[in-house]
């Protein structure tokens, strides 16, 4: 016996926010492979055969932030410090952060469903959510 | 609605979810962990000085380095399957093989890590 197709059509689906934020979640987990590809093409173009352990290249993917490097083997920091590389970690740190704190929420709100308790977490999250990634690429941008 | 579930934790554990419910677990804690280490390494970069230097030294420790390279691959490589699996429904029936499959590809790369942060905090 074969079980009926539970998937409705997106027109009878109904679209609102918490909607909307689950299939952010999805295509920003996308976007963060998306960016770590791009970090990694980018470290063996600037010389991650030679010059770089696993180590290394794997803090290349995570945010290509300069300050991560510090510590490693990377002579030439100066071709990691161009604005395309800083905008694409500004990118990565909004979207993680986006990502992360909209799964925090969900988090919570399966553990507590009074109504303010439920606001008032909205209302601290949504509050972070600009602070946090501001923190992240102001020090990106500015070390 | 759903509103007023009385599931304690302890009968939320006795539920018997198998492997999905594995993931969806791990998934949840592994959010957190990696949450939890980006807002402190945010803050810490940002903040320098003694605390800086705190979250700094639990970074290094090889304990923490294992933890989070668990909750970074888990939450990665689970979250690609949930994607998939969300955004192509009719794959849904197989649930429970792409689980498989993801601890597949986690326990190898997860056991080089483990190896690697081993031989790096032994050896210097």
């Amino acid at each position: 016996m074969r079980s009926r197709s539970r998937t409705l059509p997106l027109n009878k689906r109904g679209m609102n926010f918490e909607t909307l934020m689950w299939l952010f979640t999805r295509l920003s987990a996308l976007a963060m492979y998306l960016f770590m590809v791009v970090a990694i093409i980018g470290a063996l173009i600037m010389g991650a055969r030679t010059q770089m352990n696993l180590a290394d290249v794997l803090r290349w993917a995570f945010t290509p932030n300069v300050t991560h490097v510090q510590s490693t083997n990377v002579l030439e920091l100066d071709s990691w410090a161009t604005p395309f590389w800083k905008a694409l970690a500004s990118l990565m740190v909004f979207t993680a952060a986006a990502h992360g704190l909209h799964g925090l929420l969900s988090v919570l709100d399966d553990y507590f469903a009074q109504p303010w308790v439920r606001t008032l977490f909205r209302v601290i999250i949504t509050i972070l959510l600009p602070i946090l990634p501001g923190i992240g690429i102001y020090v990106i941008w500015t070390s | 609605m759903t509103r007023d579930r009385n599931v304690s934790i302890f009968e939320g554990l006795r539920y018997q979810g198998g492997g999905p419910q594995t993931a969806w677990l791990l998934h949840r804690i592994s959010g957190l962990g990696i949450v939890l280490f980006v807002t402190t390494h945010i803050l810490a970069s940002f903040l320098g000085g003694d605390l800086g230097k705190l979250f700094n030294a639990v970074y290094i420790s090889w304990w923490f380095q294992i933890f989070i390279i668990f909750c970074a691959l888990f939450h990665g490589i689970n979250g690609l399957r949930i994607t998939l699996l969300d955004l192509w429904p009719k794959l849904l029936e197989y649930q429970r093989e792409a689980i498989w499959v993801e601890w597949f590809v986690i326990l190898p790369i997860f056991g080089v890590a483990i190896i690697v942060i081993l031989n790096t905090a032994v050896g210097g």
